[in-house]
């Protein structure tokens, strides 16, 4: 029965997962197999043994005095013995070993989703639903841990068993072993219809506790404008149809799961005593029995010990039936968590590396093992098998750059740039014209198909993506800080940087003024995407982080928007030093910000309709003039 | 801790009392079963069908009864578990909706879903097993004890001596594991923030290439579990063993004894039959004590869980509604009276330090000031979403804590800075701030926002389905459509949050000139980074450190050379003329 359901949810989730398991633990796997089938021999045996006792012993004791059996009765007392402690020897063995095993594979399988998920392009971050990712996470691999752990081995404990007692029925008699037989399809046919309903049962239940966990972030994320437009009492009445669908659904799994268990030992009831009844007619009339042990006549002791079997067997089939839903859920969240170790990772078919670097007096680059402070770019150049390397000075182009997230959607049309070392390049336009996408090309987050993005003239799908993204410093509007003292978090830009170099930065960014004032400076702990601080105070600790990483290009998407023009314009000061010898992008909304680029590109739609600097575009009077005089909308 | 809870259980007492009541009837009849069953094996050994079908049939009818028990206890629990842990979710997130903000970032958002879910889930679970269960097993223990001793009174002192001792070794063992339970949880914790900072920054990790370190951090913490974890199990894997030696020897003492008995008596003092019976109840009992420690087990790693919902659920709110709160605002008249705050007790600087401020009804106040000079703090005081620490804040000549909360928020809408749309179309959005507003005003509401055109351009107009937090429409349209959303309310009092930021001039200035047109009366506040967001007002007051430093009109700011002309000069990069 269990089999079959196995078989129906996905079989190669199943072996895929047997797969995984005894890829680290083929040998404990062997031992916990051997244990088992060692505890569930030793469950049978004794009970074969506890019969023996009865038949040989204590019958003819009756009749013939204690004398007489004592010696046969020491020596089944002290077999007993033995294979009970054989028994819980190996079932302390394999539950200790199953903990290992168990705790290992979670770990290992927790590891790869997170080594695997570090690997994802930003496309599968952008599409996938941040909630469900987590709960691959939690409520996923709890379930498989409760299925490797317990349900796993119980049932095949209890199948071992099973084997064990239908060969010990075949051996007491064929014709009662049919009346098992078709008993034992009639449980298998109920539990199956219970266990499969409460199975789907537990997977939709899974599903409305996403729902339900999914309304509950938003609404509390968005408390403040619940509360603003006074609607809580609406929000808890959505909440509460939200709420009323998972009690449906949790109810009728756990009431189908509890159901089982009366049902099955109920129906073992009823097939005890359809054995007693026709074991007994049997034995009245004398007829012939037939089992596997030999042909002989009905007596009372065959269907005594057959009577014993009969209960065990349903007592052990209501065991496996009461995991099935569980196993249905753990084979939901195994798929889930293969679907997530299935995803393509980000394409690197770079091989251009960036490596530290000595510029000799004849101009001649060559590449050192320590740290120098410059870097170079280091080509193989595979026709001629030669190496060339070019120094890394942040030279940026793009040519004929067309670009759309989905093939019928195209955001990009046609840009072309080029940014010497050095300069600041400024977007400037509507959001929704395409400039943060203009970023997440150079950076590589997104690809394009052809190599039309040079950097210092190398084409940058050439280029490592961590080489080249190491090249890159970038700020964003959206700022993600990490679990860890202020410190921790400026130091991410670059983990060599020193206590020194991290308040340098950080004074560079005009931030060691407040972070100074921290209830304790820059070891202040910051939590929940540091949500102490206000998101002006946020975008200053990341800035201070890029500066922390120094590398020759930078890109400030709307870095300084939550931060007020006045300290906007003492962080220009640090600003500038910052981005002095550095090719920088800039994208903002406030055109103070952008006003003393090298070159300023005014994109709409998706193409550049503007460039030049601040005063020929004034002269020009066109759109960026009617925008800075205010009398334009991008829109 | 259990009484808050229990008080969830309401129109669920009936199944919570009905469910143990059938587990119990069950328990009878299951013991009453095996008696039937040692009978009809004794009178096996006899030479008459007759007594055979009697105990047959009565074997079948007491079946009967236990299926029909147990399947009632099933669906009552069932109904009594489910329905208790939906009136948990219901009552948590009816009080989290009376929580202020400093309340919510108390627990913060994740906890708060974690609480409401993954512990409610396991309250629900121990809850099933303690009506069921905990009524089950002991009732079994003790109907066993009392059959057994009724069979055969000796014999059965071995149960009752091994009991006690299967009883301590259990409870000392689980005790030994709660507090690894409880750190487990810690690091489950640090581990989930681990990957939800790694999913929300995955741009931060990847463009600073922390891949590695992060996967370094993560395997830390992973392994810390694995560690604790395992040890636990370990610990519990002792459980099993001794549990079955415990079995085993009863079974073997059973055995020794209760044959010598047979055969020393000739079956006089002990059956055969009987000896089975004994032994099923000696399994019984000892099954049934495995049962109670699992049980137990469950319980304790749920009281973690129970007591922090209990926490949300007796945490009161520390910003109430008053009895019997005046619902009527007479105007947009706003009075701040030496307003001083700070956000907690334990800050040594104020936010807002001894604000005294006048807002005629119907007038635009504009407010400038840095980062951190606590702009929406102030703000936020009108509508009560903060309470102010000393002083205090008047609207229409009332003091706001002396409105009805939700009266004073209806006349008092503020257009947020981290604003917030909701999954649902454009127009459940813009129902949010007029539940009964037809097509025509919420198309105006959204001409004045200068939200229409866009609107418009999109394939299902004001149909379009608004993704979960916005995420289908830009920043600037967010903001236009927030601003929309919050005229709909016809406020007395419309409060501007830098909302505008992502919106361009052109538009902001349109969007402002539209209100002062087609809301003349509702007093506005604009909070802004940008000076032309607010040199048209008719009073800008400029905060620096908690405090105003400058306030007047435009042009007796410029004139007044201080922090509003260098705003004003740093943005326009041109010297004012004075």
């Amino acid at each position: 029965m269990t089999k079959k359901n196995e078989g129906t949810m996905k079989k190669g989730t199943s072996k895929r997962l047997l797969k995984y398991i005894s890829a680290h633990y083929k040998f404990h796997l062997i031992i916990v197999f051997i244990c088992i089938i060692l505890s569930g021999i030793s469950a049978t045996a004794a009970t074969v043994f506890l019969q023996k006792l009865i038949d040989d012993c204590i019958t003819p004791g009756i009749k013939n005095g204690m004398s007489s059996v004592a010696g046969k009765m020491t020596l089944y007392l002290i077999s007993m013995a033995v294979i009970y402690l054989i028994g819980v020897l190996s079932s302390f063995i394999f539950t200790r070993i199953m903990a290992t095993v168990t705790q290992g594979t979670l770990k290992d399988l927790r590891n790869d989703m997170f080594n695997h998920m570090e690997t994802l392009p930003i496309r599968y971050f952008d599409t996938h639903a941040h909630g469900d990712i987590m709960s691959t996470y939690t409520n996923d691999t709890d379930a498989i841990r409760q299925m490797i752990g317990q349900s796993a081995p119980m049932i095949l404990q209890s199948l071992l068993s099973i084997a064990a007692i239908i060969v010990m029925m075949l051996s007491y008699s064929l014709i009662l072993s049919l009346v098992v037989a078709v008993f034992i399809f009639l449980i298998m046919y109920v539990s199956r219809k219970y266990s499969l309903h409460s199975a789907k049962y537990m997977m939709k239940q899974q599903e409305s506790l996403a729902r339900e966990e999914g309304f509950v972030e938003e609404m509390i994320e968005g408390s403040r404008v619940i509360k603003v437009f006074v609607h809580e009492k609406k929000t808890i009445k959505d909440f509460s149809d939200i709420n009323e669908d998972l009690f449906r659904d949790s109810n009728e799994a756990n009431r189908s799961g509890n159901i089982l268990m009366p049902i099955v030992s109920n129906i073992g009831n009823l097939m005890y005593v359809m054995i007693a009844f026709i074991g007994a007619i049997m034995a009245f009339s004398r007829s012939t029995n037939i089992g596997f042990a030999g042909i002989g006549i009905m007596t009372a002791g065959i269907i005594i010990s057959f009577l014993g079997a009969a209960r065990q067997l349903s007592q052990t089939i209501g065991q496996i039936s009461m995991q099935v839903p569980l196993i249905a859920m753990a084979m939901a969240g195994a798929e889930r968590v293969f679907a997530l170790l299935d995803e393509e990772p980000e394409e690197d078919e770079g091989y251009v590396t960036l490596v530290n670097s000595v510029e000799k007096s004849d101009g001649s680059i060559s590449e050192v093992p320590e740290s120098t402070g410059h870097w170079a770019w280091k080509h193989y150049h595979k026709n001629d098998g030669t190496t060339t390397y070019t120094k890394l000075a942040g030279d940026i182009q793009m040519e004929h750059v067309d670009f759309g997230y989905n093939s019928d959607k195209q955001i990009l049309y046609d840009i072309s740039l080029y940014a010497k070392p050095g300069q600041k390049i400024a977007f400037v336009g509507a959001t929704g014209a395409g400039k943060t996408t203009i970023t997440n090309l150079i950076n590589r987050f997104y690809d394009i198909p052809d190599g039309k993005i040079r950097y210092d003239g190398i084409n940058i799908n050439k280029i490592k993506k961590p080489d080249l993204r190491r090249s890159l410093g970038i700020v964003l509007q959206d700022v993600n800080l990490f679990t860890g003292t202020v410190m921790d978090n400026i130091r991410y830009g670059n983990l060599n940087a020193t206590d020194q170099e991290c308040i340098e930065a950080a004074k560079l960014a005009n931030a060691d003024d407040f972070i100074t004032r921290l209830p304790d400076g820059y070891d202040t702990m910051l939590t929940d995407n540091g949500s102490e601080l206000s998101q002006g105070q946020r975008q200053l600790i990341s800035i201070a982080r890029a500066a922390v990483a120094d590398p020759p290009v930078m890109i400030l998407d709307e870095a300084t928007s939550s931060i007020d023009t006045r300290t906007e314009a003492l962080v220009q000061k640090g600003m500038d030093n910052l981005m002095k010898g550095r090719t920088v992008f800039v994208i903002a909304h406030r055109l103070s910000t952008v006003r003393n680029s090298d070159a300023i590109m005014v994109l709409d739609h998706g193409r550049i309709i503007e460039r030049g600097t601040h005063d020929q575009l004034i002269d020009r009077h066109g759109v960026y003039y009617q925008l800075y005089t205010g009398a334009f909308e991008l829109e | 801790m259990i009484r808050t809870l229990s008080k969830s259980i309401r129109e669920y007492k009936m199944p919570s009392i009905l469910s143990p009541v059938f587990v119990a009837m069950e328990v009878v009849f299951e013991c009453i079963i095996p008696l039937v069953m040692a009978s009809l094996i004794d009178h096996m050994n006899g030479s008459s069908m007759k007594p055979i079908l009697y105990d047959g049939l009565i074997l079948i009818g007491l079946s009967m009864c236990s299926l029909f028990c147990g399947r009632m206890a099933a669906i009552e629990a069932a109904k009594a578990s489910c329905g208790f842990a939906k009136n948990l979710r219901f009552d948590m997130f009816s009080n989290i909706q009376s929580f202020s903000f400093q309340d919510i970032d108390k627990f913060s958002t994740s906890s708060l879903v974690t609480r409401m879910t993954t512990d409610v889930t396991n309250v629900q679970n121990a809850y099933g097993q303690i009506i069921r269960g905990l009524v089950r097993a002991p009732l079994m223990i003790i109907f066993s004890i009392v059959m057994a001793l009724g069979i055969n009174a000796r014999m059965s002192l071995i149960f009752i001596f091994i009991l006690p001792v299967l009883a301590f070794v259990l409870i000392g063992i689980t005790l030994i594991v709660h507090p690894i339970f409880v750190r487990i949880f810690h690091k489950y914790d640090a581990m989930n923030d681990s990957v939800q900072e790694n999913v929300n920054g995955i741009r931060v990790v990847k463009s600073f290439v922390r891949e590695d370190y992060e996967i370094n951090k993560f395997d830390k913490r992973s392994e810390d579990i694995r560690v604790d974890f395992t040890r636990v199990e370990k610990i519990l894997a002792i459980n099993m063993p001794v549990m079955t030696l415990a079995i085993d020897l009863a079974m073997l003492l059973v055995s020794m004894i209760g044959s010598n008995i047979i055969i020393k008596s000739h079956a006089a003092d002990l059956t055969t039959g009987e000896l089975s019976s004994l032994i099923t109840y000696g399994i019984q009992i000892l099954v049934s004590m495995m049962m109670v420690s699992m049980v137990f087990v469950m319980v304790i790693i749920s009281e973690e869980s129970a007591h922090r919902i209990a926490e949300v659920l007796e945490y009161k709110s520390t910003l109430t509604s008053p009895q019997n709160g005046i619902k009527e605002v007479a105007d947009g008249d706003i009075e701040f009276d030496h307003v001083s705050f700070s956000y907690s007790k334990k800050a040594k600087k104020n936010a807002l330090s001894d604000i005294s401020l006048h807002i005629p009804s119907g007038s635009t106040l504009g407010i400038i000031g840095g980062t951190g000079s606590s702009k929406s703090t102030m703000i936020q005081l009108i509508s009560r979403l903060y309470d102010a620490t000393e002083g205090s804040v008047k609207v229409g000549g009332i003091d706001v804590r002396d409105y009805d909360l939700d009266s004073l928020r209806d006349q008092v809408s503020v257009v947020l800075q981290k604003n917030v749309l909701f999954s649902g179309t454009i127009i459940d959005n813009m129902r949010w701030g007029d539940p009964a507003a037809g097509i025509d005003e919420i198309k105006h509401a959204c001409a004045l926002a200068q939200a229409d055109k866009f609107i418009n351009q999109m394939p299902k107009g004001y149909e379009t389905y608004i993704e979960r937090g916005g995420s289908n429409v830009s920043g600037g349209q967010k903001q236009r459509l927030c601003i929309a959303r919050a005229i709909l309310k016809k406020p007395k009092v419309l409060i501007f949050d830098d909302s505008t930021s992502a919106v361009d001039t052109k538009t902001d200035a349109l969007i402002r000139k539209g209100l002062n047109d087609a809301i003349p009366d509702t007093t506005k506040i604009i909070i802004a980074q940008r000076i032309s967001s607010v040199q048209d007002c008719d009073r800008i007051i400029v905060l620096d450190k908690g405090r105003i430093a400058e306030s007047g009109t435009h042009d007796e700011l410029i004139r007044k050379n201080g922090i509003y002309r260098e705003i004003f000069e740093s943005q326009t990069g041109k010297e004012a003329e004075a």
